[in-house]
């Protein structure tokens, strides 16, 4: 992959507009009995490009296939190979289609009708290890932060991540916004208490009742797998209310109006701050919304993020598949632990040597400088999760992204 | 963001917040600053527990990092140890007894 460090963003520009800062090939399973042989052959590139997503269950599903739609054709993505067993009930015609129509070279093969696993695998080495030469060549063009997506997460928190890394990431994401670009924060089962001051925020009113609707929607949502909202041991840190809870998490989204709301798969129309609803809609169905950090991560690049903001207090160690994860560090304890794993130092806010504007700042140009072609520390170490499991949403009403005036 | 006539070991988190945040524990005891005035704490502050840094009527707003996160229930001093004891939830009633909470 082409060395960019120290320059100006660059993109990969694809058919739809928007630019790629990775270039990468993904290598997607469409059931877990092909996850095996697309590990296998990803194996050998996974530090030239090549990197592995995939949807375990057999049989199909709505969500699970707008999120293998929207991946594959990210635009960090270059090329895909699809491996299929062959008998399972994933629509993988249609996913080849859609990434061929996207103007990406795309090649399905299904294990069944390749002589088995070893023949499998020799197969896609060759065609992976023949599309990267080709991404290798492909030229670059300068890229605005106007053209960026960026998601947040917290994951791994404690009682310093509402305190540093999670308002400082809030303070990156005011930059952000102020130079066009779409920042997305998600985790509406962490806003309970805030909806009514977060409602205020709102570019409309109706956005406002829909925002509020949203953590609703996630309180009843949690209430039903009795996951406990305010718990003792809060107040023992010191939080007073579920407002003062819900306020850490909150503090991740900064201060600019909020533009609208999406869900997983809605790529935002233009620049600004958006509300990603990853709780599914309807009945209580297939067990936790989202069973660890990165089935969210995978959410917020399915919507176009670029790149990812993961505050950390414990100290996560996780990256991601397809997008760079940038890893704010909130105790400066844990930094002083796990520095290998960690971007940016927001403990020193506790220990009173930076203040928030400072980390903020610096997550900024970090983002500026990843997009740049500079890899982040879970990069480095090879880190690559990806999570996909089922899901069911109703579209976003017509008040979620209201159009601009 | 930092007050200068504010004792360092108490954060600050946004400006026109009326609660400090301590950086650490600090013992019962302890002679602080808050806000030019000289304070002694009636009691042990927990990491990331709340100080008041002016007087705050009852009924009045708590603001932490610009948001409101509950309202006063009884009149708070400057340099007061701010909890469930004195605070309410705007949002819905506290879960949690006061008596776990302190």
């Amino acid at each position: 992959m082409t060395d960019m460090r120290g320059t100006a963003m660059r993109g990969w520009r694809r058919s739809d507009g928007r630019k790629g800062i990775r270039n990468y090939v993904a290598v997607a399973y469409l059931v877990e009995c092909a996850h095996h042989v697309s590990k296998e052959i990803a194996w050998p590139y996974r530090e030239a490009g090549a990197h592995v997503i995939g949807f375990p269950g057999c049989y199909p599903n709505a969500y699970a296939l707008k999120m293998m739609q929207r991946l594959c054709t990210h635009p960090n993505v270059g090329a895909v190979l699809l491996i299929s067993l062959g008998c399972e009930g994933f629509n993988k015609k249609l996913l080849e289609r859609t990434i061929r129509d996207s103007g990406r070279p795309v090649q399905l093969l299904a294990i069944q009708e390749n002589g088995g696993t070893r023949a499998t695998i020799q197969k896609g080495r060759d065609w992976v290890e023949a599309q990267l030469k080709d991404l290798a060549a492909q030229p670059t063009e300068p890229m605005d932060v106007s053209e960026l997506v960026v998601g947040t997460i917290c994951g791994g928190s404690d009682a310093t991540s509402g305190l540093t890394a999670n308002p400082a990431m809030g303070r990156a994401f005011d930059f952000l916004v102020e130079e066009k670009a779409a920042a997305i924060f998600e985790e509406t089962g962490e806003l309970i208490g805030m909806e009514d001051w977060m409602a205020e925020r709102a570019v409309t009113p109706e956005l406002g009742i829909e925002l509020k609707a949203c953590v609703a929607k996630a309180a009843r949502y949690y209430e039903t797998l009795g996951y406990p909202s305010f718990a003792p041991g809060n107040a023992d840190g010191g939080l007073t209310t579920i407002e003062e809870k819900s306020l850490g998490a909150y503090a991740k989204s900064g201060a600019s109006p909020i533009a609208g709301i999406i869900k997983p798969g809605d790529i935002p129309p233009r620049g600004g701050l958006y509300l990603l609803d990853v709780v599914p809609d309807g009945e209580v169905r297939f067990g936790f919304p989202n069973i660890s950090d990165n089935a969210e991560i995978a959410e917020l690049i399915a919507c176009g993020s670029h790149v990812i903001l993961f505050s950390t207090g414990r100290g996560s160690v996780v990256g991601s598949a397809l997008a760079p994860v940038i890893k704010v560090c909130a105790n400066p304890r844990t930094y002083a632990r796990m520095a290998d794993d960690m971007d940016v130092n927001a403990g020193r806010i506790l220990e009173g040597t930076a203040d928030l504007d400072t980390v903020g700042r610096e997550i900024f140009d970090l983002i500026k400088q990843v997009g740049a072609g500079e890899m982040t520390k879970s990069e480095g170490l090879g880190h690559q999760e990806f999570i996909l499991t089922y899901k069911s949403f109703e579209p976003i009403g017509p008040a979620c992204l209201p159009a601009v005036a | 963001m930092e007050n200068s006539d504010t004792d360092p070991r108490l954060l600050v988190l946004a400006p026109g917040d009326n609660i400090a945040v301590a950086r650490l524990e600090i013992a019962d005891g302890t002679v602080l600053q808050v806000a030019g005035r000289s304070v002694t704490l009636q009691r042990a502050m927990g990491f990331g527990h709340k100080l008041a840094l002016r007087d705050i009527a009852a009924g009045e707003r708590i603001v932490k990092y610009g948001a409101p996160i509950g309202s006063a229930t009884v009149a708070i001093a400057l340099g007061d140890y701010v909890h469930s004891h004195n605070v309410a939830s705007n949002y819905m009633a506290s879960t949690v007894p006061v008596e776990a909470a302190l």
